[in-house]
């Protein structure tokens, strides 16, 4: 049976909650399905005991969360949007994300933070942003994008079953999507070639896997093969599924919503160029949003997209290239 | 000329029903401009979230009644009426929250984020008590500003803020700031019971937002938010009193007659909750009120008929309005490396 997205990842945490009695939920509106209706139902199903509704208190239930964990509960922290959980970055990123390494091994954080990431529908500078490369930057958290329904219900099972922090990023303009699920686990670290090809690698996560999906059947229609490699966690990221695209290809694209600079397409760059010099048919390249906040108005936010026809675009600048070095062979 | 006769009293009533009509004349704009944002939205012309005011008209109305342009304010997600009781162009409003061409923000921020700094509305703010800090320090500013130029300075802030922000650290840590230094600012907490989803109070400890000012130091009064007169002479003593300097703090009672959204049909909520809430509508309390102070319906109508009139216009032109160019994506980023790829 296909489910959404948004109901895959209910039914993860659902399953988790009916097998592991410390699995705990907290977070706003919670009670009447959160924000989105990704906990529908469930608070009638666990009790407002374990489907926690707290205060706007972002600071608080991140915090809190890395207590409980310490005394050996398991919570899922619901943060509404990526954006809010700014205002509990030091509870993730100076507590949770080190409690373990501080007190050298003494304490384990099992804490999933959900953040929503994306762009959607106008929500203007603070409800749009894409901010894994941020946690993908701190030692001691785990961060997961998943693209589809089956890695959401895949993913979210995986992240429930870590022993340490894991920032999950679901995607807000992905809640619809749907998709049949599958029963095997999906592990954090593997990757998934959404689509094979020979031509060109892209490596990307979350939406833009769709983007640049839509992109491969375009460049597939005039002659281009490109392989889609979707990422699915940033950290762990898989570098054996991608080194061994680039080998096949010889071209790498790195394609995300967010912000180009420092974003995590420049780690994925830098380390294929470290690492693969001498497969590469043309120099890697990286295309994400400009540097700017993402705006209301529709024509200024779509300048903040990256789009189906400029990854093919990318793709066919790279095949356009040829290395000398690999000319010369 | 007087309705009620030439003696002082007479002339005071005068004055006194001049203001109300005059901030019911806010209330009818605010309404109205709220009334079409809705419209706007169900029509797919406002593009993102939009938060209204409805039934929390008075408390703008009568806060604002009592500051000048040079004040300033901040907001919320829920800052449409802030915006116009201050002073903003409804006709730059609508065209933000349509995302076209001439809005306040050259499109960029919509409803969440609607400001005018012409007017000193600092901003409204799409993350639940961020404001209060801005706020604070916008005092601290004129204060400083004071102290650098050697004379005292008339200037307020007001802070409006939701009975939901009381449980978010920066309402702790803004209010301990004002009254630390004395600022010049009027904290306005808008309780209009509901924060999103949620019952505030089921979520928040203790008496109340007025008893945790009030554990500061910071002098607390409750009004009830939808007597557009009362909130007007409350509002006046506390603005008075801050001027000299040091904060005060206005506990607004009031309901939000929507959902949270427009989007949000608010169906977690009683049906006779809300319909004991309608009956207490701060339009047409006030209106009642002006006839019994001897105002003549048609002109408490006419009021009415004005606000539906000009926010008729502005929703037309706003409609009308062309795109923005996209290349203003790229400005207001920063000066020193502005906003592109690399
Ligand atoms: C820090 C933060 N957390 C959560 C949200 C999501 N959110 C937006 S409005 C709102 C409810 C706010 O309630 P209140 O402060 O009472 O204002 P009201 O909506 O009633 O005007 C919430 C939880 C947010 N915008 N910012």
């Amino acid at each position: 049976m296909a489910l959404t997205y948004l109901e895959a990842g209910r039914r993860a945490l659902a399953e988790a909650m009916a097998a592991d009695k410390r699995v705990v939920a907290l977070g706003e509106d919670l009670g009447r399905g959160g924000v989105f209706g990704q906990y529908k139902g469930m608070q009638e199903q666990f009790g407002p005991g374990r489907i926690i509704d707290t205060p706007i208190s972002e600071a608080a239930i991140m915090g809190t969360a890395v207590g409980m964990a310490l005394v050996g509960r398991r919570p899922v922290v619901e943060m509404r949007f990526s954006d809010f959980a700014l205002c509990a970055v030091d509870e993730l990123i100076n507590q949770a994300a080190k409690a373990r390494y501080m007190f050298g091994g003494q304490g384990r954080v099992p804490v999933v933070v959900r953040q929503p990431i994306g762009m959607w529908r106008s929500s203007a500078a603070q409800h749009s942003q894409s901010l894994e490369a941020w946690y993908a930057h701190m030692p001691g958290l785990a961060v997961v994008c998943p693209a589809t329904p089956a890695d959401n219900y895949g993913l979210l099972k995986a992240a429930l079953a870590t022993d340490d922090p894991v920032v999950y990023m679901e995607h807000k303009d992905l809640w619809g999507l749907e998709g049949e699920l599958d029963a095997a686990p999906v592990p954090l670290g593997k990757a998934r070639i959404a689509r094979p090809g020979r031509d060109a690698t892209i490596v990307t996560w979350s939406k833009t896997v769709h983007v640049a999906l839509a992109a491969a059947a375009e460049l597939d229609r005039n002659g281009v093969s490109a392989e889609v490699v979707d990422l699915r966690t940033l950290w762990p990221w898989d570098k054996e599924t991608v080194f061994a695209s680039v080998r096949r290809t010889g071209r790498l694209l790195v394609a995300h919503e967010a912000v180009q600079v420092a974003g995590f397409g420049a780690e994925i760059a830098a380390v294929v160029a470290e690492t693969l010099d001498d497969a590469l048919k043309a120099p890697v390249r990286r295309l994400g949003a400009p540097r700017i906040p993402v705006a209301y108005a529709p024509p200024l936010e779509d300048r903040a997209r990256v789009g189906a026809a400029d990854i093919a675009a990318a793709v066919r600048a790279l095949v356009a290239t040829t290395r000398r070095a690999a000319a010369a062979e | 000329m007087s309705m009620t006769g030439n003696t002082a009293e007479a002339r005071r009533n005068d004055a006194h029903v001049a203001r109300l009509l005059d901030m019911y004349r806010t209330m009818a704009r605010i309404r109205a401009f709220e009334e079409r944002a809705e419209q706007g939205s169900r029509d797919g012309l406002v593009k993102g979230a939009v938060h209204l005011s409805i039934g929390q008209e008075a408390v703008a109305a009568g806060v604002c009644r009592n500051l000048e342009q040079s004040d300033f304010i901040t907001s919320t997600h829920r800052g449409h009426g802030h915006t116009i009781a201050k002073g903003a162009d409804v006709g730059a409003m609508m065209c933000e929250l349509f995302g076209r061409a001439g809005g306040t923000c050259e499109g960029k921020g919509g409803s969440m984020h609607i400001a005018d700094f012409n007017v000193g509305m600092l901003g409204a703010n799409g993350v639940v008590g961020a404001g209060i800090p801005i706020a604070v320090g916008a005092a601290h500013g004129i204060r400083l500003e004071a102290e650098a130029a050697g004379r005292p300075d008339p200037r307020v802030v007001v802070c409006f803020f939701g009975d939901g922000a009381i449980n978010r650290g920066p309402f702790l840590e803004g209010l301990n700031w004002a009254q630390v230094y004395k600022l010049p600012i009027l904290f306005v907490c808008e309780d209009n019971a509901w924060s999103a989803t949620t019952f505030t109070r089921a979520l928040s400890a203790g008496p109340g937002p007025a008893a945790r000012a009030e554990a500061l130091g910071i002098p607390a009064t409750t009004v009830d938010g939808n007597d557009v007169e009362a909130v007007d002479r409350i509002a006046g003593t506390l603005v008075a009193k801050v001027r000299g300097g040091g904060p005060a703090f206005l506990l607004a009672t009031t309901y939000r007659l929507k959902g949270h959204t427009a989007a949000d049909a608010g169906a977690y909520r009683k049906a006779e909750e809300v319909a004991a809430h309608l009956a207490r509508d701060p339009l047409p309390r006030t209106a009642e009120r002006l006839k019994a102070l001897g105002v003549e319906a048609g002109v408490v109508d006419a009021v009415v008929r004005d606000a539906a009139a000009e926010l008729d216009d502005a929703y037309a032109r706003a409609k009308a309005a062309p795109w923005p160019d996209d290349g203003l994506a790229f400005t207001d980023v920063l000066d020193v490396g502005a906003g592109t790829w690399r």
